[in-house]
């Protein structure tokens, strides 16, 4: 509660004219520290669900030695990570092997910046809040090509090509699917789409949730999209070469982004900060570790896709899916103006379900195959 | 028209993985729990039977390895053979179970052990004294299945996977 009120007044004085002596930088500070802890915090939180809800989920147990529950395990691996040499191979382009951790890590921390926790408690209320989102992801793209380029060994260009295929490739489904949000919101600011949903936007869209949670899962390369790293085929993929600190660091900003884009779909689907009885901060925090509890779930369920899949997945099924979700949301907002009614959410559920029929009829591989 | 290819294969799948969530994990926490071996199992060591044994060095014949070394005297007064030193150097045993097969006087028999790593070489060979049975060192009921009978059955299950230690 107290963490509560704080983030209250602070958003109230984010409010204040930005020269009001030294509020903004207070606020800058704050959510600064704010967006670290609470980033660094969940990552090992994550870490902590996935392998052992992942182990559960396959009838083990995951790791339970380090602490009560094994909860100090990212903490040991931390730890012994940091303690590993640091090697370089010796034909490495060595600046951009060097710089490539930071570029992938950086992005997936600014994310954080636009996020609300609260009615207006974040770091910068940007008009164009998931567009900076948007643009901010497909930065660490570039660090993941970086380091398979730097690297000078051929799965780590091979893994670092894969991602960038796939990056670019579900960015258009994804991006297309925020833009029905954005639609039905009418505004690009991630406090605006919070304060917009007073029906969670996973029922007016639910199309739009379904892309942008499988778009989304690509883009980060989780399984069964993890095509990048894919360790029976390509080693270790993108980091093959990476040891110590820079593996930490790739690492962190594999759950990094995991813990972004459960945030975006938080705040751009589940209703972000809203919900009744628990303050803001935890209902957010809570729906945030639902949605990576799902991506756990996905991910233990299903093989990873082979490269051609993934790409005919992004263009023949999830591309015009996300082009028809966005006339279909563009039509109700035309015959609807002011706010879309309840009455809508039975409809696009159904159209949801019509299309998902259709294209699964017609979704073929390449050559005309039906069939994996 | 075949309904696996709308999500309704995925979501099956996604119901098993739930459903294993809620079930108790098959895996064995090793050190702190054990399942009860084999009977019948061929350990890495020999329980030997100083009475029953005549020095007949049956064994050491039969062993595709060579690990058994006995070293027999006469004993006129006896008038049979004296063991003065038998040696299982069970860094070399393949727990093929050919000498306790062969032992014509049921003098030997394989044991339960399967934790016998050690730091040197020699540390691993047994000989004398270290063959007999003791409390730790139980025989297996392995071609004698008298002894299967007294001993506690096989499980492959733990009655409950816990997180104690």
């Amino acid at each position: 509660m107290i963490l509560n009120s704080s983030l209250n007044s602070i958003a109230y004085s984010s409010t204040l004219p930005p020269d009001w002596p030294g509020g903004f930088w207070w606020h800058w500070l704050l959510f600064t520290v704010i967006i670290i802890v609470f980033a660094l915090t969940l990552v090992m939180g994550f870490i902590w669900i996935e392998r052992r809800g992942m182990g559960r989920m396959q009838a083990r147990l995951g790791p339970n030695q380090a602490g009560p529950f094994g909860l100090l395990q990212p903490v040991a691996d931390a730890l012994k990570i940091l303690l590993k040499e640091d090697i370089i191979p010796a034909k490495a382009d060595r600046i951009v092997h060097w710089l490539a951790p930071v570029v992938a890590f950086a992005p997936a921390l600014m994310i954080f910046a636009v996020v609300p926790f609260g009615d207006g408690a974040m770091l910068a209320d940007l008009d164009i809040g998931i567009l900076y989102v948007v643009a901010i992801a497909s930065i660490s793209a570039i660090g993941i090509f970086m380091a398979g380029w730097g690297s000078s060994n051929k799965y780590s260009m091979l893994g670092a090509m894969r991602g960038i295929a796939s990056v670019v490739s579900y960015e258009i489904p994804v991006v297309l699917a925020i833009a029905g949000v954005v639609l039905v919101a009418g505004s690009m600011s991630l406090n605006q789409i919070v304060l917009a949903q007073d029906i969670p936007f996973i029922l007016l869209q639910p199309l739009g949730f379904l892309l942008f949670f499988i778009g989304g899962c690509a883009e980060i390369n989780r399984s069964p999209f993890d095509l990048m790293e894919a360790d029976s085929e390509l080693t270790a993929g993108f980091h093959t070469e990476y040891s110590g600190m820079k593996f930490a660091m790739f690492y962190l900003m594999e759950y990094a982004e995991a813990v972004a884009i459960s945030a975006i779909i938080a705040t751009l689907f589940l209703g972000g900060w809203r919900g009744p009885l628990l303050p803001p901060w935890l209902w957010f925090v809570l729906k945030v570790i639902f949605v990576f509890f799902i991506m756990v779930w996905t991910r233990t369920t299903l093989p990873r896709v082979r490269i051609d899949q993934l790409m005919a997945l992004a263009w023949k099924f999830l591309f015009p899916l996300a082009l028809i979700n966005l006339i279909v949301t563009a039509i109700q907002i035309l015959v609807w103006p002011d706010a879309l009614p309840w009455i809508l959410v039975p409809i696009n559920l159904a159209i949801m379900a019509l299309l998902i029929l259709l294209w699964s009829k017609l979704f073929k591989l390449g050559w005309g195959r039906v069939e994996v | 028209m075949k309904f696996e290819r709308y999500g309704i294969g995925i979501a099956k799948g996604l119901r098993v993985t739930i459903r294993h969530l809620f079930r108790h994990p098959v895996t064995v926490q090793y050190p702190e729990q054990r399942l009860n071996i084999s009977r019948r199992t061929r350990g890495n060591e020999l329980i030997w039977d100083k009475v029953k044994c005549t020095g007949c060095a049956t064994c050491a014949k039969s062993c595709p390895q060579g690990a058994i070394q006995i070293v027999t005297s006469t004993s006129m007064e006896e008038n049979k053979y004296e063991v003065e030193q038998i040696e299982v150097d069970t860094g070399y045993c393949i727990s093929c179970g050919l000498c306790v097969e062969a032992c014509p006087f049921e003098a030997l028999y394989m044991g339960y052990a399967y934790e016998r790593a050690k730091y040197r070489r020699g540390e691993v060979v047994q000989a004398n004294e270290q063959l007999l049975p003791s409390p730790q060192r139980q025989r297996s009921g392995y071609m004698y299945p008298k002894i299967a009978d007294e001993l506690p059955r096989q499980t492959l299950l733990i009655e409950r996977i816990t997180e104690e230690k």
